[in-house]
């Protein structure tokens, strides 16, 4: 025993796991550890324990595990002992929460299940540890060098291994029409997320107004529609560029300021293009907002039990199925999550372009930038314009997938949601908002029967996140923000 | 090349130059020395724009510029070194070379770039490194390279040895003049007037915002006034 201890800081591991379990703990008891439950007077919650200790073990096992991987002090044996222990003990513990933790584990035998939890928090951990070393001063620099390129890799893995999972999942046995709708709003909000990215994580302007955009888009849709009987296919590009065009327009005036001053006026912009949405009632419907908004076809199909007034296919019989609304749920979902993946795409590629670098470099020293020749404000206007481009996309998509919009959808704590959500995945990784908005989008979106309490979750989520981690889940490359100060970086 | 004439310049109220005149010539080597404070730096940046000269021109290649914005004069043929470096320092020392290329022909990029390396053979094996991490001399030639990378036929060098070992400070000197012989023309500010007084085909002295000598580097070097202020134990 003590050969396998060797060279093991137990202190140091004592804190990592504690540290783990103690987030755990606060999460989960606020999530999932309370049930609200209907009696005679009123509603009241009642308290899960066992779920909270579930996570609670499978979660210090993971951190161990995790701690011994990047430590390296400990061998090999130690984490296969970790495993085992997990092995023993998870299954022993999920004895009777099947019944309350179906929706989480698909699984019909014990340790598939374990495994289907244990994987992601070992997953998240690892993720964790990489922003906590390359977080590290630069006296680190070398080794910091060595785990972000290991990260590198780690994230491209892991990142293929989910774009093929996420393909293959609506006609996988686990596609249920519930999973896949909320997993498209989890993809809506991932794309925004890398959308608003471009603009924060990227350039570092911190836009509080991004929802404008995504209002501007979804109108854009709504309206032409409406108006001209345009298809969603048309629209799409539409929407992107109205959306563009807003961008721009308010980057003018907008972003000679910096910082503070630049982050009042977008989260104004965002209330004013609401006020306008609710007020110009002839145009835009007012407050009633539109409804009817037709759903995208497949390339002319529609999705429908019966055929088109005027004759014609539907998606169903053209194929020889018979009619399941499943079949557009399922195809909600696809296109919107190539559209999310194409920006990914977009962002890796630009990122890689002059004026990419250019935006990173303006975050990092606007002065020396402009010694260098670059005119800030088109530098900031392309990254504005893009970013708002991608929000009108998804903006189009969300009306199309909802057939119903009002400026209800469109308030200012969208933008904070989406906010956040970058920031937390680590400003500027595209990986990182993945897991964050799966986290804040998708968790919520689960746990519904909890009402408020969920919000409160929440908000304590994301505080512990920005106490734990305060460079995101996932970073390579260090943020602009940072919430605690530390060594001077020049 | 560069002529200024009667150049003012503020920090708010404070008047930093006060009626600078000063002309650097097609492939010299201009070095400009001065006390801490006297305006040295301000005076690059004003030829750079920020703060904007007032009062006077300052006229490039014939062209004036007293009234361009920075990101217009920079793409003049001016590149600048700063004071204080100004790397980018989460970016890598490949990226920092990237940036400093931002606006040439890309065609010229790896030919450049293997210029800058055989100047500074240690960013060649630093290329992936983040410049942030870098020693404070391996930032100050990163940020010449930098300025090499904007192609420029006009070199403003803000105090290149400062915090440099006298062998690196030798180096950085000799690379100076083997630009110059390249057919690049420099304006350095100095502390170590020694080295820039050698280097130099023609000096100015710069005394609380205003230009109080000039000459050629081997007069001033000879000057009394000048070794007892400059050279001989500092003020
Ligand atoms: N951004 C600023 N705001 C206000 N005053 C400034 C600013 N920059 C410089 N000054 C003032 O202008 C004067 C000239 O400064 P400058 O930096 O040009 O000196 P310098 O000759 O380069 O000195 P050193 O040799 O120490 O670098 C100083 O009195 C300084 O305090
Ligand atoms: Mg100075």
């Amino acid at each position: 025993m003590t050969g396998l201890l060797a060279g093991l800081d137990g202190g140091k591991l004592l804190r990592h796991v504690l540290g783990a379990v103690l987030i755990t703990f606060l999460m989960t008891s606020l999530i999932v550890g309370l049930e609200l439950v209907a009696t005679q007077t009123g509603l009241s919650l009642r308290p899960r324990y066992h779920i909270v200790l579930y996570c609670v073990v499978v979660v210090a096992l993971g951190s161990a595990a995790v701690f011994a991987l990047v430590e390296r002090s400990w061998r090999l044996p130690m984490l296969v002992g970790v495993v085992l222990a997990a092995l023993l003990l998870v299954p022993l513990l999920t004895g009777n929460l099947d019944s309350d933790l179906a929706f989480l584990l698909p699984f019909p035998v014990a340790p598939l299940n374990w495994l289907a939890l244990f994987l992601p928090a070992f997953i998240l951990m690892r993720a964790g540890q990489l922003a906590y070393a390359s977080a590290r001063p630069p006296a680190a620099a070398a080794r910091r060098r060595e785990l972000s390129r290991t990260g590198k890799l780690i994230s491209m893995g892991l990142g293929l291994l989910l774009i093929l999972a996420a393909f293959a999942f609506p006609v996988s046995p686990w596609g249920s029409r519930q999973l896949v709708d909320i997993l498209t709003i989890v993809l809506i909000y991932i794309m925004l997320g890398w959308g608003l990215n471009i603009v924060v994580g990227l350039a570092g302007l911190l836009d509080l107004g991004y929802v404008a955009f995504y209002a501007v888009g979804a109108y854009s849709y709504a309206l032409l529609s409406e108006y001209f009987g345009w298809s969603f296919w048309v629209c799409l590009p539409l929407a992107g560029l109205f959306a563009a065009s807003f961008g721009i327009v308010l980057g003018f005036p907008v972003l000679r300021l910096r910082g503070d001053y630049l982050a009042i006026v977008t989260l104004g912009f965002g209330e004013i293009i609401r006020v306008v949405l609710i007020n110009w009632y002839e145009f835009t419907g007012g407050p009633d907002g539109i409804g009817g908004i037709p759903r995208p076809s497949f390339f002319g199909l529609p999705f429908q039990a019966n055929a088109p007034k005027g004759g014609g296919e539907t998606f169903a019989s053209f194929f020889g199925l018979s009619f399941d609304p499943y079949h557009r749920i399922a195809f909600l979902y696809y296109v919107i999550l190539v559209l999310a993946l194409f920006t990914n795409w977009f962002t890796i590629r630009i990122r890689k372009l002059p004026i990419g670098r250019a935006w990173e470099a303006l975050r990092e020293d606007e002065i020396a930038c402009r010694a260098l020749g670059l005119n800030p404000t088109n530098v900031k206007l392309a990254a504005f314009g893009i970013g708002a481009m991608f929000a009108g996309f998804a903006g189009s998509f969300f009306a199309a997938r909802q057939g119903f919009i009002s400026p209800e959808s469109f308030v200012f704590i969208e933008s904070a949601v989406i906010l956040s959500i970058v920031v937390l995945g680590g400003l500027g990784s595209q990986l990182g908002i993945v897991f964050s908005a799966a986290i804040l989008i998708g968790l919520p979106e689960f746990f519904r029967e909890l009402e408020d309490y969920r919000m409160l979750a929440f908000g304590l989520v994301m505080v512990l996140i920005m106490i734990w981690k305060p460079t995101g889940l996932v970073s390579h490359r260090d943020p602009t923000i940072r919430l605690h100060p530390r060594g001077d970086g020049r | 090349m560069l002529v200024i004439e009667g150049i003012h310049a503020f920090y708010g109220r404070i008047e930093a130059l006060k009626g600078v005149s000063l002309e650097v010539k097609q492939g010299e080597i201009v070095t400009l020395i001065g006390a801490n404070g006297a305006g040295k730096s301000t005076l690059l940046m004003t030829i750079c724009g920020q703060p904007r000269g007032q009062g006077g021109r300052i006229v490039l290649e014939g062209t004036d510029i007293t009234a361009m914005s920075t990101h217009q004069i920079m793409r003049r043929g001016i590149a600048q070194s700063p004071e204080g470096r100004r790397v980018f320092p989460r970016m890598t020392v490949y990226e920092n070379l990237q940036m400093g290329a931002i606006n040439v022909d890309p065609a010229h990029f790896e030919g450049d770039i293997q210029r800058c390396f055989e100047l500074f053979p240690i960013l060649e094996r630093r290329r992936g490194q983040r410049a942030g991490t870098l020693s404070g001399g391996e930032q100050q030639m990163l940020a010449i390279a930098r300025a090499m990378m904007a192609r420029p036929r006009l070199l403003l060098l803000d105090e290149p040895s400062l915090g440099l070992a006298p062998l690196i400070v030798r180096q950085i000197f000799s690379v100076i003049r083997e630009l110059n012989q390249q057919g690049v023309t420099v304006l350095l500010v100095e502390q170590n007037a020694f080295h820039a007084l050698k280097l130099a085909h023609r000096a100015y002295v710069l005394v609380n915002g205003q230009i109080t000598m000039t000459g050629t580097g081997r007069q001033l070097l000879a000057d009394p006034e000048v070794r007892r202020a400059y050279l001989e134990g500092g003020h």
